[in-house]
């Protein structure tokens, strides 16, 4: 608890005014913390700008999202003529809306490239565990919002992605049925639906997307930012106990992100003034024919930002299982055979290996690609546990690892592009394999990332003067 | 007999071929649609045939007559020559025609066209690209219900509502042979009948159409140009100074 601050009685209006709600509310406490006295790594690059551009596009997406709400009716029988009424006659509509379906995409390009600078430079590993957790988490929220927000136009695609998507619960074993329709509200997707995701969209999930955030950043200026090298800044400090690295985040990093903000707004508002559909990406063409529950498209694709994951479902065919068997088999064979742990666990691995072998093959394939596409988020999770290797920062990891990440990132890209693509049986089998090494770049990270030559990390942030 | 039957298989196996090679086109390359979104007299005269062709089967349920205001046309040129005297110049653009109605004569419930250009963009083409092609590609088919068929929309429930514009014609065909199959590959029209446009009025004609409904699809799209490079002529500027007050923060930090 802060002492009361006595004030001299000369001091002008606006010390006052300050001192006043200083000792009140932790106003100038906050604001040092966080922003005037908050010292970065002074050798932030390129990739350290989405973070702030994410948040800006939280901004835009809610303040884009109170005008529209004002205008948009959740009715099946309505919302894809309100959604028109806004695009027509509400002064300016389409400029709301258009933010609005062009910062759905934005959010997804700029939280794919942060989630990436992380990977890159280790900012996940310790004592940062929890800013990841917290991001993952994030993200997830993101993908609810996103997915939910989709159905809101209640065009063809709103409805079809809606109605494969939800389905997609029923496979599980026992409650998938019951929880199906506990998430429609009805035997198909309708009204009922429409209804509850436009409530989780404007309401529930923005709140949780929110406090997220907070959490985020809070946990953030606990630790400190990490930087491309990986270094600690805190391990060296200034006779008043700043990083002698470090660099107070206002002005410095204002003016930076000022700057990245005005790049970012200059391709983002030639998105939405010269291609908002983006050549049928960020609004599918399919999604301005009314939704039509008698009427089945030929393909149905979910909005890109999905997509890799959708690969990975579409993966998981009958075929594919036997491989996924065949991996779990020769894992639990080599843990049993070369493992150096007790007899006991052993037995309990070889145990576990044949129960899960025996439900892979008794379970619908269709479960597994759910069960794949869900893991393949919640694996991010873990992996400032997966990650063994001696050093944070890519900057010094034997060449070959940077390689294993651009062929990770390829690999990501081309499970995107087949997520949009109809299925065909070369198709299947590209994202078989992309599966496969998504999967295994992550399970066999523990033992891969602590592999090769490592270089010497410097002492101090390589930085070289502007 | 034998003849008919080739041309019938071979329709057949190309029909095949383009489903599997694109699940969701069927019908032949489309044609590019001229763009008139700019041309005020084009869309004038697109709106004219829209109305007096398209909006008695069709609605445009989201396209209020008032907005045609934008194209130049002034609301007592509306009123006196696109809208019948019960309707209100405030109003959108329904019809009298009911959805069972639509079913009951045509098999199917005729599609509301505000926005039918922009949803029939797709792989080949944008949406006017398709509504170019489809309305010039109309052909006599005994075999349907309508007595017309089409060549970008195979099998298409209406009926050639044009046809005394374009008279009527046939498409013509050459044999190919391709992996060791005959197929039948489209070359060319034969006018069988003429109508009261030539084939380059009429081409003309639907040109003008199609530039309306791109325009209705999205009425704001001329104004969103438009704006959109003020935006990004001030941006240019803003980006200019955030980079240079960038850079003069960032040159003392060594």
């Amino acid at each position: 608890m802060a002492e009361f601050k006595e004030i001299s009685p000369d001091a002008p209006v606006g010390a006052k005014l300050l001192n006043w709600v200083d000792n009140r509310f932790p106003a100038s406490k906050l604001y040092n913390e966080h922003v005037g006295e908050y010292y970065a790594p002074k050798n932030f690059n390129f990739w350290y700008v989405f973070g702030s551009l994410a948040l800006l596009i939280l901004v835009i997406q809610i303040v884009t999202g109170i005008f529209l709400t004002m205008n948009y009716k959740p009715d099946a029988a309505l919302a894809f003529g309100s959604v028109e009424y806004i695009m027509r006659d509400v002064p300016w509509g389409w400029l709301i809306r258009y933010m609005h379906s062009t910062g759905a995409s934005a959010f997804f390009i700029v939280v794919y490239l942060h989630m990436f600078r992380g990977l890159m430079y280790g900012s996940y590993r310790k004592p940062r565990e929890l800013i990841w957790i917290f991001g993952c988490a994030i993200f997830l929220a993101l993908m609810a919002e996103a997915f939910m927000g989709y159905l809101l136009p209640w065009g063809q695609m709103s409805y079809w992605g809606a109605q494969v998507i939800v389905n997609l619960f029923s496979a599980i074993p026992f409650i998938g049925p019951d929880l199906a329709l506990l998430i429609r509200g009805d035997f198909v997707v309708g009204d009922a639906t429409l209804n509850r995701f436009f409530a989780f969209h404007v309401i529930a999930v923005p709140l949780v997307l929110l406090g997220l955030v907070v959490a985020h950043l809070i946990a953030l200026h606990e630790v400190g930012s990490n930087n491309p090298d990986g270094v600690e800044i805190k391990a060296h400090k200034d006779a008043k106990g700043n990083p002698l690295d470090g660099i107070p985040f206002h002005p410095y990093y204002t003016v930076h992100d000022i700057f990245a903000v005005s790049v970012f707004l200059m391709i983002f508002t030639a998105v939405i003034f010269f291609a908002p559909e983006a050549g049928g990406y960020f609004l599918e063409y399919n999604n301005f024919i009314p939704a039509d529950s008698l009427k089945t498209p030929l393909h149905i694709a979910p909005v890109w930002y999905f997509t890799p994951f959708y690969s990975m479902l579409r993966a998981i065919t009958g075929e594919m299982m036997y491989a996924l068997v065949a991996c779990v088999a020769a894992a639990a064979a080599f843990t049993v055979l070369k493992g150096r742990v007790a007899a006991l666990l052993k037995g309990a691995i070889a145990l576990a290996a044949l129960l899960l072998i025996a439900a892979m093959m008794v379970t619908d394939a269709k479960f597994w690609g759910v069960v794949a596409m869900g893991g393949a988020v919640v694996i991010l999770f873990f992996l400032p546990w997966l990650d063994n290797s001696e050093v944070k920062s890519i900057r010094y990891r034997p060449d070959w690892h940077k390689y294993l990440y651009a062929i990770f990132v390829i690999n990501f890209i081309v499970l995107g592009y087949l997520g949009i693509k109809p299925p065909s049986p070369v198709n299947e089998r590209v994202s078989q394999i992309g599966t496969l090494f998504y999967f295994g770049f992550f399970l066999l990270m523990p033992w891969w990332s602590r592999l090769g030559t490592f270089k010497p990390v410097p002492d101090r942030v390589t930085f070289a003067a502007h | 007999m034998n003849k008919f039957k080739h041309l019938a298989l071979g329709l057949l196996a190309s029909l095949l071929l383009v489903t599997g090679a694109h699940a969701n086109t069927v019908g032949i390359a489309w044609d590019k649609a001229p763009d008139k979104t700019n041309d005020l007299g084009a869309l004038q005269n697109g709106s004219k045939i829209f109305v007096n062709y398209c909006l008695n089967c069709h609605a445009a349920a989201f396209m209020r007559y008032n907005r045609l205001t934008d194209i130049g046309l002034t609301e007592q040129q509306i009123k006196d020559n696109l809208l019948f005297a019960t309707d209100k110049v405030g109003e959108t653009m329904k019809i009298a025609m009911s959805p069972k109605q639509g079913k009951d004569w045509f098999g199917g419930n005729p599609p509301d066209l505000t926005v039918i250009a922009r949803s029939r963009a797709g792989a080949q083409g944008s949406g006017s690209d398709y509504l170019y092609t489809y309305m010039r590609t109309f052909y006599r088919d005994e075999t349907k219900a309508t007595g017309w068929n089409n060549l970008a929309f195979p099998g298409v429930a209406m009926p050639h509502v044009l046809w005394e514009m374009q008279g009527v014609r046939e498409p013509q065909y050459e044999t190919h042979s391709s992996h060791e199959h005959e197929v039948q590959v489209f070359k060319g029209w034969k006018q069988v009948s003429p109508g009261t446009m030539t084939p380059i009025q009429y081409d003309q004609s639907m040109a003008d159409l199609v530039g309306y409904l791109q325009w209705m699809g999205e009425p704001a799209q001329n104004t969103r140009v438009r704006v959109g490079v003020w935006v990004l002529l001030f941006l240019c500027m803003f980006t200019f100074v955030a980079w240079r007050l960038n850079a003069a923060f960032w040159k003392d930090v060594k």
